[in-house]
């Protein structure tokens, strides 16, 4: 590849051939600003925040999308560049509301930043805001049509990397809007509420649907029991927050800070996690066994379960018909654990904390009430749950720590890994493997790790080989569907976890930008589950409890009725 | 009892499902396929959308976006005569404003709607059609109506209004 060597105000810098004048820059140690450029996507330069003046141009260059050439002479900080800049975000800001105070991003809003760092002081264009209604018809989450600056990283992150196809472009010109499938809401598109496009929003355009009232009212009421179920990629990434590194929070100390906040009951959905691979492990070997519905896809996922009810109905016995932890915690909370406590079930709320936007969805879906009441009553993302320990003035990486409720708060290493993609295969197949009799000596299954999209690895039962598979954000997904659709699918089992990276990467984290902190997460999940002393779900003593005191044993009637589901075509405008 | 509205149904959804045939399994397609579609609807109705999503195989949400992008597409089922009122400089000046003022009132046109109760007329103000010279202008299909004033307008509409002549037929015979 050709050298070619550029002046950046005044700095000489050598680059590859094609690259962008941004990178270019980047390189050199000179910051342009950017709004609609994405470091994981493809160049949209439809912002232009990032022009720059090159010698010899007539015009300004987008930096983002204009390759250098030799000897180019550029120049990022003219008077000319600063004040096309400021026009921009004057025009831009004309349009968007000035609600930044009440806003959910303030303070991490990308258009925020760049209003204050080029000093825009007034607005010579008059406010022409759209006045559009919210979309509130999911529930996981919430559009603001009237905040989109129209970057279209959304729609990139939701065709490209999960196509799923929910969002889309209307009108031309100025009447341009990003806008849900057909213009109906967004309900009724394909959307999975899988999150993504809220980490790609520069601004609150998308967000998700806050909850935080809902809980301190339950909170604040005497008479509720108040119970909490922590997802396992929560406590690391909440660390971020914090000022921390991912995984920096000791799982005590999360526990310690929601009893602070109020929460009468912590326990642990790792413990469901669990519980989640004795079923499913058995449901497998039932399958292998009888040659039936094969591959079988994991359903712990609920933007996944719903990207195939919607776009796969007719591949749905595929999936596995065990419930997601959550879902498996939620039924029990208010059947065996409210049992042994001795509490009315009456009087519990179910809350799950979790790193995810479609759990919202996945507690309310309608037959998710197998306890004989809502099974979960309410799921608040990791991002909620900064706010809430700001706002209550608790640091919980200062904190002590404490111990979480019995029952249901004991989890083994395999559990934990149910947080990064490739966590649950592995989990199954410690499980799985050892209950083919013997026992495992290298537990670690480096294969199904990381951040490759498709993962694949053999392992061999009974001497049988049995092909197994691991795929993270729905494009990867779609590729092993087709093939099971085709009749030519090689696996024999397939995880699927709808968000890049798995639940580390989900749409209820802290705010995620590249695979890079991605992957920091996912290191963090491998550390936390070498350091358990019980590392395979079938070694979990309070699950070994549940099946001998209530449920009977492994897919017993009672565990059919109480952990597993059934699926449904979804009818959507595809 | 007459059924013909219903046979033009069945032709209409026959001649659907030969477009959608015809560009079965092709890429790169789309606008061609919606004209089509407009030619037999007269507009872009939004369950075509959805059929040319199923067989083209493309997600509707891009071919919304592609509908929505062009002036020559419609969303809205669309009246039998097209009036097209020019809105520019030279029109405005001489008057265009109250032009369409007429149109209006006589279709009974009222919050913003486009295309009369009867189906008959569809309004489109447009920038300009090119013949500045005879302002203010109107087209009625491919007709075109100069230096108009507007109590010319409601007699130029009626010889395209069919529910109007039968409604004065009507009169006559009683």
């Amino acid at each position: 590849m050709t050298a070619i060597t550029v002046s950046i105000n005044g700095i000489k810098t050598t680059v590859p051939e094609g690259t962008s004048i941004l990178q270019a820059a980047a390189g050199a140690g000179v910051h342009i600003p950017t709004l609609c450029f994405h470091p994981d996507q493809e160049v949209k330069a439809n912002c232009r925040i990032c022009v720059v003046e090159v010698e010899g141009r007539n015009n300004l260059a987008p930096a983002c999308a204009t390759a250098v050439s030799e000897g180019m002479v550029i120049k990022t900080a003219t008077r000319r560049v600063l004040a096309a800049r400021r026009t921009i975000l004057e025009l831009i800001l004309a349009r968007h509301p000035q609600d930044c105070l009440h806003c959910s991003r303030n303070g991490t809003c990308e258009l925020q930043q760049l209003a204050a760092e080029y000093d825009v002081r007034y607005n010579r264009f008059p406010r022409d805001e759209w006045q559009l209604p919210l979309d509130y018809s999911t529930p996981g989450i919430v559009r603001d049509p009237n905040k989109c600056v129209l970057c279209h990283r959304c729609i990139e992150v939701c065709t490209a990397v999960q196509t799923v196809n929910a969002l889309g472009l209307a009108n031309r010109g100025y009447d341009t809007q990003v806008v849900p499938s057909i213009d109906h809401d967004l309900f009724e598109s394909p959307c999975v509420m899988c999150g993504q496009c809220i980490h790609a929003c520069p601004v609150a355009a998308i967000t998700e649907r806050d909850q935080i009232d809902e809980l301190m009212e339950a909170i604040s009421d005497p008479e509720k029991v108040v119970v909490t179920q922590i997802a396992p990629a929560v406590r690391l990434a909440l660390s971020e927050e914090f000022g921390g590194e991912p995984g920096r929070l000791r799982m005590e100390q999360l526990v310690d800070g929601l009893q602070k906040i109020g929460f009468d009951y912590v326990l642990h959905t790792n413990f469901a996690a669990d519980l989640t691979i004795w079923e499913e492990g058995h449901e497998l070997l039932e399958r292998l066994q009888e040659g039936r519905n094969l591959p079988m896809f994991t359903s712990c996922c609920p933007g996944w379960v719903r990207f195939a009810e919607v776009y796969y109905p007719g591949l749905l016995n595929h999936l596995s018909t065990c419930k997601s932890p959550q879902q498996m915690f939620g039924a029990l909370v208010k059947t065996y654990w409210a049992e042994k406590m001795g509490i009315d079930p009456e009087k519990i709320v179910s809350v799950s904390i979790m790193p995810c936007t479609a759990k919202k969805y996945e507690a309310v879906r309608p037959e998710m009430i197998d306890s004989r009441y809502a099974d979960v009553d309410m799921v608040l993302t990791t991002r909620e749950i900064a706010r809430l320990f700001r706002m209550t003035g608790i640091d919980p990486l200062k904190l002590a720590g404490a111990f979480p409720a019995p029952w249901m708060g004991e989890y083994t290493g395999a559990a934990v890994l149910f947080g990064a993609s490739g966590g649950v295969m592995e989990a199954a197949l410690r499980t799985v493997c050892e209950l083919q009799g013997g026992t495992l000596e290298k537990i670690d299954f480096c294969d199904v790790r990381g951040m490759k999209g498709v993962k694949e690895a053999t392992v061999y039962l009974n001497g049988k080989p049995v092909r197994v598979a691991v795929a993270h954000s729905l494009s990867n997904a779609r590729v092993l569907m087709e093939q099971v659709a085709a009749g030519e699918s090689p696996y024999h089992f397939i995880e699927v976890m709808a968000c890049p990276g798995g639940c580390i990467g989900g749409g209820g984290q802290p705010l995620t930008r590249t695979d890079r902190d991605r992957a920091r997460r996912m290191q963090a999940i491998y550390d936390e589950d070498r350091g358990r002393q019980r590392r395979k779900a079938h070694e979990n003593q309070e699950v070994k409890a549940l099946y001998q005191d209530y449920l009977g044993s492994v897919m017993s009637h009672k565990a059919h009725e109480l952990l597993h589901t059934r699926y449904t075509l979804k009818r959507k405008n595809t | 009892m007459c059924n013909c509205g219903e046979n033009l149904r069945d032709q209409r959804y026959t001649a659907l499902e030969k477009t959608l045939k015809k560009y079965r399994h092709t890429t790169g397609k789309i606008i061609p396929v919606l004209q089509e579609i407009q030619d037999i609807f007269g507009y872009v109705p939004i369950e075509a959308i959805r059929e040319v999503s199923r067989e083209l195989k493309v997600p509707s949400s891009e071919i919304y976006g592609v509908v929505t992008f062009y002036g020559q597409f419609h969303l809205q089922a669309r009246g039998k005569n097209i009036i097209r009122v020019c809105t520019g400089t030279a029109c405005h000046v001489q008057g265009g404003g109250k032009i369409l003022e007429a149109i209006t009132d006589y279709l009974g046109l009222k919050d913003g709607k486009m295309t009369s109760d009867d189906m008959m007329f569809t309004l489109e103000p447009v920038a300009c059609l090119g013949a500045c010279g005879m302002a203010p202008v109107m087209m009625v299909n491919e007709d075109a109506y100069g230096r108009l004033t507007p109590d010319e307008v409601p007699a130029i509409l009626a010889r395209y209004d069919e529910n109007r002549k039968q409604k004065d037929d009507e009169k006559c015979i009683a």
